[in-house]
Order: structure tokens, then C-alpha cells, then sequence
């Protein structure tokens, strides 16, 4: 097994206009999905919402900025760490991942040979 | 983190392979099964029958060696490397030796022998871009087994054309690993500096390590998506290699014939495929125009203009009998419906007895099976054959209207000038090739339409 982080890009402006029961599907679709990891065989490691980037701070150096690192229409607002076989498994495993306002990206971990 | 790989590049190994050159003319019958019995082991051997031999090897056998070495290798990379070492071994020892019974047996015996011998001696290299190798796999270790090899070369070819894999980086991995082209002849091919093609491969085959691409024939429910993907690569293949010509004509005929076999090995290793049929079929009645398609002076002949009696024929019936197999039992998808098209042209007796009307009907099933603007403007070309060129123009604003994505396609404008050219309506159809002119990037086909548009201004006026 090998990990894969699902990173979740989705339009900000979209969630921020969404209605309540929009939330509440979201919601329900991310609770499904961590059963659904285990049933296409993968395995749940972690996974987080993120606070929408008007809450970003970057650093770079000793320069503080406001503001997420790289400006865009869909930023990252979530991600799910995952154990899979192969990279099939975590791309089926990506493609039932909720992103109604956007995408994922799917990520391999580095894996660092033991001495 | 450091290039490791970067200084690898198996070219270099490629001493052996220099006289290795394809020829046009093998593409049909091109057998890729290993042929044994034909060549007697004797002690010694003239060294230009070895380097035939060996030409011939890497031609047929390329790709089965390769596949077969994967699994002891544990690495695309390595694989490689050794495959290549295996037909450079061979140029030394053959000549002193004889040359084996089956060569493609003794090529896969050695470039194992010599990727086992690697990892011996130097435990670090498995760490080297590993690829991702399902267990418990029979290796074949006798020239009898070697046709069990089949099902390595579709993990291969399914491995390359991985949709985590850009399209281009499927094309090049396709060519480097399946058919043993040096990044030199694919950047020639595709017109790309040799640098950037061979960038192109190292990150593909990087990528297939380190996300964990695996090497296996993909299940049964994702085969129909990523069997298409295969397709469309060797259709590329293909269609790069018959575009007109720009570049090196003899690089464009060699993607043709390698795109050929590659279809005919993925028939031969999936029969019951009928897009697979169906994209070499398509491949075939297509290339059996290939002598007629431009004239002495290398300008482009269209249909109507061809001669129809140094079309290929052979290849034509070929391409009819996989047809036939290919419509049998369901919907046909988007390769076979091509073929059928392209064999009607190519049986017709003239360009005007033409069956047309067959010809928009499978249209109308291709439309179906793959909506497309560019299929429907096809099938416009088509009713205007069946009913007349105003019906065919209609149609062709219809298309216009609805999807803007044709307006910068050359073609197009191609098409509705020649509708408007044969209503008499002169003006707009020189205005639509000057559109088409300007929207055309290769220079057979523009010279092509400039000669059009004289033609229309040198025409008496209709009636």
C-alpha cells in the first residue's frame, strides 16, 4: 500500500453563496466517502476541512503577507490522506471524492528508501 | 532531489542497433509471433546475416523481449537498458557463435540473465524507479513459453497509454518501449527537439514510479475507457504518420507501418475486441490509399482525383473481412463505424458512384456513437454527395451555429467553399478558401488551396 493525498480545489465563492441544504449534502457526502474509501479497498488515513482563504497567511522568508500563496479561482479547501494499492485504486477512490464546486488533485506521498 | 536517472538514458546503449532501419513495405504481414526453425545453430555466422537477423529481431521481437525483462528488471528503466545490452550482446557473440535457433528466446534469456546480474551486484539500483509489478506471475524461461509473453506486452502497451499520463508522454512511451524508436527518431517524428522528447520520457516513466502506475491489464469494468485510450494512441500514431507530409516523409511512414502493427498486435492479443478490429481496419483501408494521396510533385490529390487502380486492394479485402467481424454482435463504437466508412469509399468504383447514401447513415451511427462537430461537418460533405450541394451547405450553417469550436478548423471553411464553388455563388467561396488559407498550417494542403482558388477565379462564369 502506498499513500496519496487527495487535495480538494473548489470555488470559495460558491460555498460562501451556498444554502443551508447544499451544506448539509456536502456535508453527508463527505461522511459517506470515508466508507467509501474502505469499500473501493483503500484505506482512510486522515482528512481535513480547510478555513476558506480569506483566513491565509503567507510567509516567505521573514515577509508576512495576507492572503493565500497562490491566488485562484478554485483554492485548496480541503484534503483527505489516503492508503491505496496503486494509483488505480486511489484515482477510483479520488473520482467518488465530493468536489461539487471543483476538482481534486491526487497526490503520491514521497516514500524515502530505510537505511 | 537529484536527477539520479538523468544521465541514463538507455540511447546510448543503442551501438547495436544503429543499422536497425524499418521499411514501408514490411508493414503488411508483418508477423510479430516469434518464427522459429528458419535458422539453423551453427558455429560462427556470416556477420551480415547476424546484423539482418538482429534488424529483424528488433523489428518483430522488440517489444516481447522488453516485456518479457520487465519483472526481473522490476523497473521500465532497467528493462530497457538490458533489453538493449541483450541486442548489443548479441552483435559480439553471434557472429562467433551462430545465431540461435530462436533469437527472441536468447534475447530474452540474456537481457534477464543481465537485469538478475544488476541487481546482484549492485543492491541500490531497486530502488531505481520500481514499478509496481503484480505477484505470482509465471515467468516464460523456454523459447515454447515465449508466446506467453503476449500477455506481457498488453500490460506493456496498457501501462503506456495510463491515462494519468499525458497524451503526448502515452505516444512517446508507446514508441520507446513497444517499438525500441530512439528518442532522436520520435522527436523527429513529432517535431520536437530531441531534449524535450527525452525530457517528456524520463517524466512519464517517473511518474509511473512514483504514483504507482501499475504494469497490469486493467479490470474488466475500467477495459472499455482504457482500451480507448490505447486506441486513440495508436490512432495518433497513425494519423501523425499520414497527415500530409511536413518533416522527414520517411520518419511519417515508419509511425504508419509501426502504428499498423501495434494495432495488429493488440488484435492478436485481444480478438474479441471489435474497436481494436475496427481502429486496424480503419488503419488499413486508409493506408491502402497512401500511394495515390499526392501527386508526382508531392501536392495533395483529393478523393475524387485519386487513382483508384493503384489503391492497395489486398489491403482493401483485409480491411473489408475485419469489418464484417467487427459489426458482428452489438453496437459498433467509433473505429469500426470509421472503417466502414473509409472501406466504402475505398470500394466504390469512382468517387461519384459512390454508395452516399450509406455513407450518411453511418454517419448518423458515428454521430451517434461519438458526437463531434467534426463528424457532423464529415457527414454535411456527405448529404451534400446524396442530396445536393445546398443540402449540404444548410447543414453545414446548422453545425457553424451551434458550435463555434469549428470556426479556427481549417477544414471547414475547405468544405463550405467548395459547397458555395459548386452552387456558382464565386465570391463567397473565394472568401471561404482565403478563410481556409489562412487557418491551414501545412503547406501541401494550403498550396493546395490556393490552387483551388485560382482554378475558381480562371473558371467561365456558370451558365
Amino acid at each position: 500500500m502506498a499513500q496519496y493525498l487527495i487535495l480538494i480545489y473548489e470555488n470559495e465563492s460558491d460555498y460562501a453563496a451556498a444554502t443551508p441544504e447544499v451544506w448539509n449534502e456536502v456535508m453527508q457526502a463527505h461522511g459517506r466517502f470515508a466508507e467509501q474509501i474502505t469499500e473501493l479497498g483503500g484505506k482512510f488515513v486522515a482528512g481535513n476541512a480547510l478555513q476558506p482563504t480569506t483566513t491565509a497567511t503567507t510567509v516567505r522568508g521573514d515577509v508576512v503577507t495576507d492572503g493565500p500563496f497562490v491566488e485562484s479561482k478554485e483554492a485548496l479547501g480541503g484534503y483527505y490522506l489516503i492508503e491505496a494499492a496503486d494509483l488505480d485504486q486511489a484515482l477510483a477512490i479520488a473520482k467518488v471524492c465530493p468536489a461539487r464546486f471543483g476538482g481534486v488533485e491526487v497526490r503520491p506521498i514521497m516514500e524515502f528508501p530505510a537505511e | 532531489m537529484t536527477d539520479e536517472n538523468g544521465g541514463a538514458d538507455p540511447d546510448e546503449f543503442r551501438g547495436g542497433s544503429d543499422g536497425v532501419r524499418r521499411r514501408a513495405d514490411e508493414v503488411r504481414g508483418g508477423s510479430d509471433g516469434v518464427r522459429r526453425g528458419a535458422d539453423e545453430v551453427r558455429a560462427g555466422a556470416d556477420p551480415d546475416d547476424v546484423r539482418r537477423a538482429l534488424n529483424e529481431a528488433h523489428r518483430r521481437d522488440w517489444a516481447c523481449v522488453l516485456a518479457a525483462t520487465v519483472r526481473s528488471a522490476g523497473s521500465l528503466d532497467l528493462a530497457e537498458e538490458c533489453t538493449q545490452d541483450a541486442f548489443m550482446t548479441a552483435l559480439q557473440t553471434w557472429p562467433r557463435d551462430g545465431i540461435p535457433r530462436s533469437p527472441a528466446a536468447w534475447l530474452i534469456t540474456t537481457a534477464r540473465r543481465r537485469a538478475i546480474d544488476v541487481h546482484r551486484r549492485d543492491q541500490t539500483l531497486r530502488a531505481k524507479l520500481p514499478l509496481l509489478v503484480e505477484p505470482d506471475e509465471h515467468m516464460a524461461e523456454s523459447p515454447a513459453e515465449v508466446s506467453a509473453i503476449g500477455d506481457e506486452r498488453l500490460r506493456l502497451i496498457f501501462t503506456c497509454c495510463h491515462p494519468a499520463l499525458a497524451r503526448e508522454a502515452q505516444v512517446a512511451l508507446t514508441l520507446r518501449l513497444l517499438c525500441g524508436l530512439t528518442t532522436a527518431e520520435i522527436a523527429r517524428a513529432f517535431l520536437v527537439g530531441e531534449p524535450t522528447m527525452a525530457a517528456r520520457v524520463t517524466r512519464a516513466k517517473k511518474k509511473i514510479a512514483a504514483a504507482r502506475i501499475p504494469y497490469r491489464v486493467p479490470a474488466e469494468q475500467e477495459l472499455p475507457d482504457r482500451l480507448d485510450a490505447v486506441l486513440t494512441v495508436l490512432h495518433l500514431l497513425f494519423t501523425t504518420g499520414h497527415a500530409a507530409p511536413t518533416g522527414d516523409a520517411l520518419v511519417r511512414d515508419d509511425l504508419v507501418v509501426r502504428a499498423i502493427e501495434l494495432g495488429r498486435l493488440v488484435v492478436r492479443l485481444m480478438p474479441d475486441e471489435r474497436e481494436a478490429i475496427g481502429l486496424l481496419a480503419l488503419m488499413v483501408v486508409t493506408d491502402a490509399r497512401r500511394a495515390t494521396r499526392t501527386d508526382a510533385e508531392g501536392a495533395v490529390l483529393l478523393l475524387a482525383e485519386q487513382d483508384r487502380g493503384r489503391w492497395d486492394h489486398a489491403a482493401i479485402a483485409e480491411a473489408h473481412s475485419l469489418i464484417l467481424s467487427a459489426l458482428r454482435g452489438g453496437r459498433p463504437g467509433r473505429f469500426v463505424l470509421q472503417a466502414a466508412i473509409a472501406a466504402l469509399h475505398a470500394e466504390a468504383p469512382s468517387y461519384a458512384d459512390t454508395d452516399w447514401r450509406q455513407i450518411v447513415g453511418l454517419y448518423d451511427l458515428l454521430l451517434a456513437a461519438w458526437p463531434s462537430p467534426v463528424v457532423a461537418m464529415n457527414r454535411a460533405v456527405a448529404v451534400s454527395m446524396a442530396d445536393g450541394p445546398q443540402a449540404g451547405l444548410e447543414l453545414l450553417t446548422e453545425i457553424e451555429s451551434a458550435s463555434s469550436q469549428l470556426l479556427g478548423y481549417h477544414y471547414l471553411h475547405a468544405v463550405r467553399a467548395d459547397l458555395l464553388r459548386q452552387l456558382g455563388r464565386r465570391d463567397e467561396a473565394a472568401t471561404a478558401y482565403r478563410q481556409a488559407i489562412e487557418l491551414c498550417s501545412n503547406s501541401a494542403e494550403r498550396q493546395f488551396l490556393s490552387g483551388r482558388l485560382s482554378a475558381l477565379r480562371a473558371a467561365p462564369d456558370p451558365k
